[in-house]
């Protein structure tokens, strides 16, 4: 039975020079989780609020071809009436997220289909057990934390029981075990209540295992409508950039594609080239990834600071406490070298952003202290924040511009707010960069690769490995940690937990580990594909000359 | 300040009935005139919010409205023209004139700045201890649109703040000059416009376009439910009736009149045991 149908369908925002959408055909059917592909830009979160109704109900703008969600044809219904077949969930819970409390939201959308008074109460009920937010429901929508709110978020966009969901990035804003937590959730209640879902993400390793089909979007069209196995054999020509790292590894050693770390791993044992994990330690010795920060840790600071420069950053014994509330630094120390990368880890909450503000002398340590060498430039959450004058020429220094590669002279009139994510981003880099005279000794940027896609990643990932001053990234992406990282910091509960080189920290793990480490099981530290086809290079020619 | 449910019997009364409770108590402080009565539904607001474990909120409305009361009865002591008592004699002041401090121009402003100082606690209190969804609910049966505004409203006001405060900190992250104040408001604006546009999509994707009248909810009378109510009636009784009796008469003006009989002491009690007395019971108060 088909939920969604949808006949080439295109369409153009108002004012747009070009069409968000072209020609664009598909049938979904009951029960199917699909996974919606694509750079920035390409379209994919267009089609998700043209499913939803907002496009063009809300947005307004040009729109030819038909689409039908559920039996109801999006030109005669808008969102409202859709809203009782389509359950939808954009990125930014905060403001998606309506009433005061947990329990009033979740029934909010169920009133709003004039349920019966015992409907309402069952759907919350069973929405809250469903989600494991039970616990959350006379709670304040006010004191939730971001993955708690985008749970209540997707409660509300599940709480009537909606033939299809869909889902814009959900995963975000959330630290790898939320992220991995949400996905089962929604697989689970894709196999418990045949939901059929539409889900759009960036990092398509960690949603892939749980699809039963891609749809990849190019410039607003579709450019592959596949199972996960041939999606990944299509993106190794049609679009490198969509590729997983596991895709990526296996392709560098001439093997067929697999989706996910388990059959990645089983097609490299089958050849024989699946290296041997690392030798257990030996007790009292330290182990990658490991109890880092204890003994070897510290003897590793004293090291650098006995034999190296003064740091360009120093945290001594730093807590934060709040007044009436938790502590959320304890005790935190943390040195940065001139000119090291760093990466600061850890789940929602762990403190890496209160880290951040201290180390920018946003905040105050209530007991320790922060040394720094010089000038410390933070970049926020949420770039859009330092965009304050008409154009991007008033924003910052040509030079500044220059340097995160806005020289372009195209970008000089045009209106801030007009650029698209990844050149605000850049953009509110160069303005905290931007004092000739007082050039940063540090530069803090908290989150910096939220809805980026990989293209953007790697291009942030050149521009912070060109930077001479010490650089710290607080970020919940290992894949993006490889690519620009010297040294990982863990930080739970407010201190380090474990500290350590990058190839070693992102190796030992689970959810702090790159695919490529997970399915080399972390065997020559290898955290990039390009790194793990070479440890499968050396493994592969020591067979060869064993044989 | 914002609602948090706590385990207290006036979190968990009904909306309909912690409403009721506090609107009684606001309607003890207007009608209040002596200063025994009008001290006595103070103390009963500040002992309420103890009970119900909000005195942390109490205390910060407090602070506002202490300095607030001052000013009331300093401006009164020095506008008004009335009374015999003086106190002070000014002599001539710029704007005001000829000015006498009278020991009834005082009193009476003592007795304002009380009053105000009861309805601010009694607000804190109300915000602090009876759930704005539940009450709203009870509204939108009768406006929708109205009630539900004002509950978006109420639920942005935090979300606002914390993007005022990050705004603020993304600009003290910029080296060299700040930004005019003009270019920050038109930033700000812009700001929650987006905002705006965003919950507005929100609400249409949960189907409030095509809402419906929402449905009587009918929830058994709790013991909670039921004392509160009780008190509610009870303190509107007892001001409506002892202003109408003359229990405690109170005029500032021309001399002062405020006698402190048993009559008046006892009307301070009975209104404090009446608003205190619905905590004593602590059964079935958490979730």
């Amino acid at each position: 039975m088909s939920v969604l149908s949808i006949e080439r369908l295109s369409y153009s925002y108002p004012g747009a020079a070009r069409s968000a959408l072209r020609d664009v055909s598909l049938e979904l059917s009951a029960g199917e989780l699909v996974v919606l592909a694509g750079a920035s830009g390409s379209g994919k979160s267009t089609l998700l609020r043209a499913i939803s109704g907002l496009v063009p109900h809300f947005h307004g703008g040009e729109i030819t071809g038909r689409l039908v969600v559920a039996g109801l044809d999006t030109r005669a219904h808008g969102p409202s009436e859709l809203a009782f077949a389509v359950g939808t969930l954009f990125q930014d819970p905060e403001t998606q997220v309506v009433m005061g409390t947990v329990r009033a939201e979740l029934a909010f959308p169920l009133e709003n289909r004039g349920e019966s008074a015992p409907a309402i109460a069952r759907g919350v009920e069973e929405t809250a057990l469903a989600l494991g937010i039970g616990h959350l429901l006379d709670r304040s929508t006010n004191e939730l934390s971001g993955g708690e709110l985008q749970r209540v978020a997707l409660g509300a966009a599940l709480a009537g029981r909606p033939a299809l969901v869909v889902l814009d990035e959900p995963t975000s804003q959330l630290d790898p075990v939320a992220g991995d937590e949400l996905i089962s959730l929604l697989r689970r209640l894709n196999e418990d209540a045949d939901t059929t879902i539409v889900l759009a993400e960036h990092r398509l390793e960690r949603c892939l295992p749980a699809a039963d089909r891609v749809i990849a979007m190019i410039d607003g069209e579709i450019g592959c409508d596949a199972a996960p196995p041939e999606f990944l054999r299509w993106a190794a020509s049609g679009a490198p950039e969509l590729q997983t790292p596991g895709a990526r590894l296996l392709a560098g050693v001439g093997l067929r594609p697999a989706v996910g770390v388990k059959p990645a791993r089983a097609a490299l044992r089958e050849l024989g080239l699946l290296p041997s994990p690392p030798e257990a330690p030996e007790p009292g010795e330290a182990t990658a990834g490991g109890p880092a920060p204890g003994r070897s840790a510290r003897g590793r600071r004293r090291r650098r600071r006995d034999s190296g420069p003064a740091p360009a950053l120093a945290l001594r014994s730093v807590w934060h406490e709040l007044p009436d509330g938790p502590a959320i630094l304890r005790a935190c120390s943390l040195e940065l070298a001139p000119g090291e990368h760093v990466a600061l880890m850890g789940r929602n909450g762990a403190g890496k952003s209160t880290l951040m503000r201290h180390a920018a002398g946003l905040m105050r340590p209530t007991r320790g202290k922060v040394h720094s060498a010089g000038r410390v430039a933070l970049l926020l959450q949420n770039p859009t924040d330092y965009l304050v004058h008409e154009t991007v020429a008033a924003e910052a220094s040509s030079r500044s511009l220059a340097t995160v590669g806005l020289s372009d002279p195209a970008f000089a009139p045009r209106n801030p707010r007009d650029l698209s994510g990844g050149e605000r981003q850049r953009l509110a880099l160069a303005i905290v960069l931007d004092d000739p005279e007082d050039p940063p000794a540090v530069v803090c940027l908290d989150e910096p690769t939220r809805g980026m896609d990989r293209r953007r990643k790697g291009e942030l990932a050149e521009l912070l490995a060109a930077m001479p001053a010490a650089v710290l990234v607080a970020t919940h992406d290992p894949e993006f940690v490889a690519s620009f990282a010297d040294r990982v910091v863990l930080l739970a509960d407010g201190a380090p937990i474990a500290d350590g080189p990058a190839a070693e920290i992102l190796s030992g793990g689970t959810y702090f580990a790159t695919e490529t480490a997970r399915i080399l099981g972390g065997a020559g530290g290898a955290l990039q594909p390009e790194q793990g086809i070479a440890v499968l290079d050396t493994t592969l020619r020591a067979e060869v000359i064993a044989g | 300040m914002s609602y948090r449910r706590l385990a207290s019997p006036l979190h968990a009364a009904r909306a309909g009935a912690g409403c009721a409770y506090c609107l009684a108590l606001a309607c003890a402080a207007l009608l209040a005139d002596h200063p025994i009565e009008l001290g006595a539904v103070a103390v009963a607001i500040a002992g309420a919010g103890l009970a119900a474990g909000v005195g942390r909120e109490l205390r910060r409305a407090a602070l506002f409205a202490l300095p607030l009361a001052v000013a009331i009865t300093v401006v009164n002591a020095l506008v008004a023209r009335d009374g015999l008592t003086v106190l002070v004699r000014l002599g001539q002041l710029p704007v005001l004139g000829h000015t006498d401090v009278t020991l009834e121009a005082t009193v009476y402003g003592a007795v304002l700045g009380l009053r105000a100082l009861a309805l601010i606690l009694c607000g804190a209190l109300y915000t602090a201890a009876v759930d704005p969804d539940e009450v709203l609910r009870l509204f939108r049966r009768v406006s929708f649109r109205s009630a539900l505004t004002a509950t978006l409203a109420t639920r942005m006001v935090p979300v606002l703040v914390r993007d005022a405060r990050r705004l603020g900190d993304a600009q003290r992250c910029r080296p060299g000059r700040p930004p005019s104040r003009v270019a920050l408001i038109r930033a700000a604006s812009t700001g929650v416009l987006d905002r705006a546009l965003d919950v507005a999509a929100a609400l249409e994707v949960r189907g409030y376009g095509s809402a419906h009248r929402p449905p009587r909810a009918t929830r058994p009378w709790s013991r909670h439910d039921v004392a509160f109510a009780a008190a509610a009636a009870a303190i509107l009784v007892l001001s409506i009736a002892s202003r109408v009796a003359g229990v405690a008469p109170f005029h500032a003006y021309p001399s002062l009149h405020a006698p402190a009989g048993l009559g008046v002491l006892g009307l301070g009690v009975a209104l404090i045991a009446c608003a205190l007395g619905p905590f004593a019971d602590r059964r079935g108060i958490g979730r």
